[in-house]
């Protein structure tokens, strides 16, 4: 064992696109390596969960969460991680928000079972095999982890130190994160490791918004070819670079695409997705209730589009549900 | 600006108001009182009878420096009517005002409640919420704004006119506003004024002259407000000058063109007599109008059509000049500090009850028309003539004619009795005729009104108790109409065939007060009214801060209550001027501008054009900021704070209201 600080990464409900964005780190994942010892990561190193449970609370200098929560065994990992590191850093927008796994909360187990596993049309399961958490097979009994009626973001389960936000969080962002943690010089508990302010600030089209913007249809990215220097929202792209926060540079922008939110909120802001939906809904350029309809039409999936990353971490959490919470 | 987490280490004071038995009744005030005493940061819970009294405002103030309170919360009626008073309170104590919050048990609760136990769980759930939010609370100071000087009075009715002169003769500056060619409004077209009889002209002109002639008075007719800006103490306000034709000031008023016009007579009917007569293009709408100064009707005049060869006008004016068919609209805009409306009423179109036959038979009149007639300067120099040429030998008065019915108005128009009765005593003066007045009720208050009834009474005016169900000719092609009504008294059909209908029309809304509401952001009442901001204690205020009314404007009333309300309505105006400058609740919005990513999503959204983009930032002008709060929930950074309504605030009273205890 060496006396450099411990570091551990581990994934929950996730795509691995936070994974990959470490090994993006590339040269820079070098140095870091080399300034510490990482004693779990299971995407890339063989260590086992009975390593972390021999070691000693608080031994781990910081983990690194990415995924939502939506399994038992998700839970169980991250009070075990929590319990073992000094610092707990939800990593990426479904660590930190709930992200696009959190869409799910749109249903509910037993409707994400039917789907999954009986209804879509290339299921074959004539047996009607659904996952259970207990089972029996040649005379052994096989507990399995349980699947939540509600994927939850990291600090619903469990106390969080800082999150890093990004679906996946950009280099210069995880870099500095990094740097602050082996330095020590770290913002207060509970911070966003990036900046407090939205992302229209480092925006370079911010100039070209006007300030009586009245949007009369909106376009969808593949229905127009965007003028590249002009704000996007100004053409009708619905950016939500106005209620997203900063800190990535604007690179969808830069590639002519709009914001769809990743970062999540400002510090200040309790719901993004009621924000944004409000902010847009206020550049709706018509008085008459039928034209607005109209308008308001040509955004095809409101929820998947205000809340693409943050549904469980939003004031609403999920839709509405009659049954109480259960695991199978 | 989130505030320092408070939770516990405040010392809130908690005080709930029986209102005598008003909350006492439907709520266990002393159960919501102990409630509140185990409330996280309360130190004081008391109940008392009045809290608004001085002994339940001493309490608090007692209990400031006692206990050493920092917060203090009033469990009672409407902040409409206390928030004030406890805020006083408060700052007497030596805290500062805004450390307090007022939870509604009264209309939110008592009034709207009877299950007792339903309306106490509900109090305790607000006092909950009160002083979950109230810990939230930061210290802050009211905002002075300047007023300025000067006063803007809209219509130039009798209201109108005494609004003015009282304002300028306390040394106001005035812009009176009027839209037609002269100021006096209905009070110019009568001939005599009930109880006393006195003559309309001769206590009016008097009046319309002073408004021409005062130095602090500018006179504005044929124009109206189009654009209202700004806010209290410094109103802007925009107004159009209807083109009259004639260069005002160059106008003599000696009426000469209006002899020499090429059109020998009138051929327009003449609006001021209520097309009982015709007028020239070119005329004056009555000989003491005010200003007097001659109007063209373009609609009339040929110059405006083919081009009018002679001239005459023009040439008779010689080097007076005052002539300009070239005139357009223009605008003023000009700054004050309060408005006063006083735009008057309109008479209940006679038309909409087909079967009292106006429009359809030529001795069917309208009251007003009637004032008209028997006006020494109306079309018929004071004589009373039908329409047919006869003098009328027997009258019918309908009274409540669009009041009190539930086809047209279900209002009492307040006046109609009496100048009905006005009416009944001028024709029999004038024509001896009888005359027999169809009344529902007689409504007679005042002074000297039920006097001036049986005076009318005694002349031998006949009164029949029924409401005229039908006005038919009579057979027999007398000229003649029967006027057929259930006698209530003597409980049976009357049939009276007289030789003149006249119809006591009702007091309405002017058809354009709904623009004009919007126009000054007041409200109206359910008739169409505008709406004063409280009938008993705030008559002649409206919800807007500096905007007052005066007059018919407000609701039906004769000419003494309209006197008395434009007095009242200019006092509380001069209140406002004189003190130089007014305290505003310091709800305003404020971004801050570290957290501004300058998206400019609020900019557009005031109300108010209170915020400017500034070198990639907003900026809210504290001064236009009406503390709407549309641009707090509308930044999508949640960059803009507004005091008193701060997130945190209003989230903890949320939560306080939903989370049971
Ligand atoms: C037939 C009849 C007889 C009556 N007889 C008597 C009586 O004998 N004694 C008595 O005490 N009361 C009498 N009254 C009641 C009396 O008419 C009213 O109390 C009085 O005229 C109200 O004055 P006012 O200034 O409020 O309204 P108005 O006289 O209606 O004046 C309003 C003025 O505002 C102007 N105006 C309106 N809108 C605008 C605008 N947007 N911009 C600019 N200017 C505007 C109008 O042109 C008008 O000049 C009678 C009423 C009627 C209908
Ligand atoms: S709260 Fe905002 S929107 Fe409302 S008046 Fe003030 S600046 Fe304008
Ligand atoms: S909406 Fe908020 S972030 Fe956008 S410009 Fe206004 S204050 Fe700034």
């Amino acid at each position: 064992m060496t006396d450099k600080p411990k570091v551990a990464f581990y994934w929950c409900a996730s795509c691995g696109g936070c994974e990959e964005a470490v090994v993006d780190l590339a040269e820079e994942l070098l140095g870091v390596a080399a300034a510490v010892d990482i004693v779990f990561w299971p995407v890339a190193l063989d260590f086992k969960r009975a390593d972390v449970e021999a070691m000693e609370d608080g031994e781990i200098l910081a983990t690194f969460v990415n995924g939502a929560i939506r399994t038992t065994e998700q839970e169980e990992m991250v009070h075990l991680l929590r319990k073992k590191s000094k610092v707990l850093v939800a990593f990426g927008a479904c660590a930190q928000l709930g992200g696009i796994p959190g869409l799910a909360n749109l249903w509910d187990r037993e409707a994400i079972f039917e789907r999954a596993y009986l209804t879509s049309p290339t299921t074959e399961n004539p047996a009607g095999t659904v996952p259970l958490t207990d089972y029996a097979a040649n005379g052994h009994r096989i507990q399995l982890p349980g699947f939540y009626d509600t994927v939850m973001s990291l600090d619903q389960v469990t106390q969080v130190d800082y999150a890093v936000p990004g679906c996946a969080p950009t280099p210069n962002l995880i870099a500095a994160a990094v740097g602050a943690l082996l330095s020590g010089d770290l913002p207060p508990l509970g911070t966003v490791l990036a900046p407090d302010v939205a992302l229209c600030s480092e925006c370079d089209r911010r100039d070209t918004k006007p300030e009586d913007l009245h949007i009369t249809a909106f376009k969808r990215p593949h229905e127009i070819i965007a003028d590249d220097e002009t704000c996007l929202l100004a053409q009708g792209l619905l950016c939500l670079g106005p209620a997203t926060r900063a800190g990535c540079g604007a690179q969808c922008i830069g590639a002519n695409m709009p914001c769809t939110g990743c970062f999540g909120p400002t510090s200040r802001v309790h719901d993004q997705g009621a924000k944004a939906a409000s902010a847009i809904a206020s550049l709706v350029g018509a008085d008459d209730p039928a034209e607005i309809e109209r308008i308001l039409d040509g955004i095809p999936d409101p929820i998947g589009t205000f809340y693409r990353y943050g549904l469980p971490h939003s004031l609403m959490v999920r839709r509405r549900q009659d049954t109480v919470e259960t695991t199978a | 600006m989130s505030g320092p987490s408070l939770n516990g280490d405040t010392r809130i004071g908690v005080y709930v108001c029986h209102c005598g038995t008003n909350i006492a009744g439907p709520i266990d005030v002393e159960a919501v009182t102990e409630y509140a005493a185990g409330l996280p940061g309360v130190v004081v819970a008391r109940a008392y009878k009045y809290m608004c009294s001085d002994p339940g405002q001493e309490l608090i103030t007692h209990d400031i420096l006692e206990e050493g309170l920092d917060r203090v919360v009033v469990a009672s009626c409407s902040p409409s009517l206390h928030e004030e008073t406890f805020r006083r309170a408060v700052a007497k104590g030596g805290v500062n005002p805004y450390l307090f919050q007022m939870v509604n048990i009264r209309e939110h609760g008592s009034w709207v409640h009877d299950d007792v136990e339903m309306a106490t769980a509900k109090a305790k759930d607000l006092v909950r919420a009160g002083v979950a939010r109230v810990r939230f609370h930061r210290p802050l100071e009211p905002r002075r704004v300047p007023v300025d000087g000067s006063a803007m009075v809209v219509g130039g009715g009798i209201a109108g006119i005494h609004a003015a002169l009282t304002l300028a003769n306390a040394g106001k500056h005035v812009y009176l506003v009027e839209r037609e060619p002269t100021i006096g409004g209905h009070m110019a077209q009568f001939d005599k004024t009930f109880p006393t009889l006195d003559c309309a002209a001769c206590i009016l002109t008097p009046k319309m002259t002073q408004v021409r002639n005062h130095p602090n008075i500018t006179l504005w007719t044929m124009a109206e407000v189009v654009e209202v800006d700004g806010f209290v103490g410094a109103y802007r306000v925009k107004v159009r000058h209807e083109p009259r034709f004639i260069i005002e000031d160059a106008c003599v008023g000696c009426l000469e063109c209006i002899d020499v016009c090429v059109f020998r007579n009138g051929k327009t009917p003449d609006e001021f007599n209520l097309g009982l007569s015709k007028r020239k293009p070119i005329y004056i709408p009555f000989p003491q109008a005010v200003p007097q100064v001659v109007v063209i009707d373009p609609e009339a005049c040929i110059e405006f059509r083919a081009g009018c060869r002679k001239k005459t006008c023009v040439e008779v004016c010689a080097d007076r000049n005052a002539i300009d068919f070239q005139q357009v609209a223009t605008f003023d805009e000009v700054e004050v500090g309060t408005i006063v409306l006083a735009t008057g009423f309109k008479t209940f179109d006679a038309g909409r009850i087909p079967y009292y036959g106006y429009g359809r038979y030529d001795n069917v009149y309208t009251a007003l028309e009637v004032e008209r007639l028997v006006n020494a300067a109306g079309p018929t120099t004071g004589e009373v003539v039908l329409r047919d040429g006869r003098t009328p030998q027997s009258v019918g008065i309908i009274h409540c004619v669009g009041s009190r019915d539930e086809n047209t108005n279900t209002h009492c128009s307040r006046v109609c009795c009496m100048y009905s009765l006005k009416l009944a005593h001028l024709m029999k003066e004038k024509t001896g005729a009888e005359v027999y007045n169809f009344y529902i009720d007689m409504r007679t208050p005042g002074k000297g009104m039920e006097e001036f009834y049986n005076r009318v009474g005694s002349e031998g005016v006949h009164f029949i108790r029924g409401k005229v169900g039908d006005v038919y000719p009579e057979a027999g092609d007398t000229g003649r109409l029967v006027l057929q009504a259930e006698d209530t008294l003597l409980g049976r059909i009357r049939k009276i065939p007289v030789d003149m209908v006249v119809l006591a029309t009702g007091i309405e809304p002017q058809s354009d007060a709904e623009d004009v509401r919007r126009l000054f952001n007041i409200t109206c009442s359910a008739g169409g009214f505008f709406m004063e901001r409280h009938p008993k204690l705030a008559p002649v205020s409206t919800f807007t801060d500096g905007v007052f009314l005066a007059g018919t404007c407000q609701g039906p009333r004769d000419i003494p209550d309209t006197v008395a309300q434009a007095g009242a309505a200019a006092a509380e105006a001069l209140a406002l001027i004189d003190a130089g400058s007014i305290l505003l609740e310091p709800n305003t919005a404020f971004v801050s501008a570290e957290d501004c990513s300058g998206c400019k999503t609020c900019i557009g959204m005031c109300p108010y054009q209170a915020i400017a983009h500034i070198d990639g930032k907003a900026v809210i002008n504290e001064v236009l900021c009406k503390g709407c709060g549309t641009c707090v929930a509308a930044c999508p950074s949640g960059a803009i704070h507004q005091n008193l309504f701060d997130d945190d605030e209003i989230f903890e009273e949320i939560l306080g209201v939903l989370i049971h205890a």
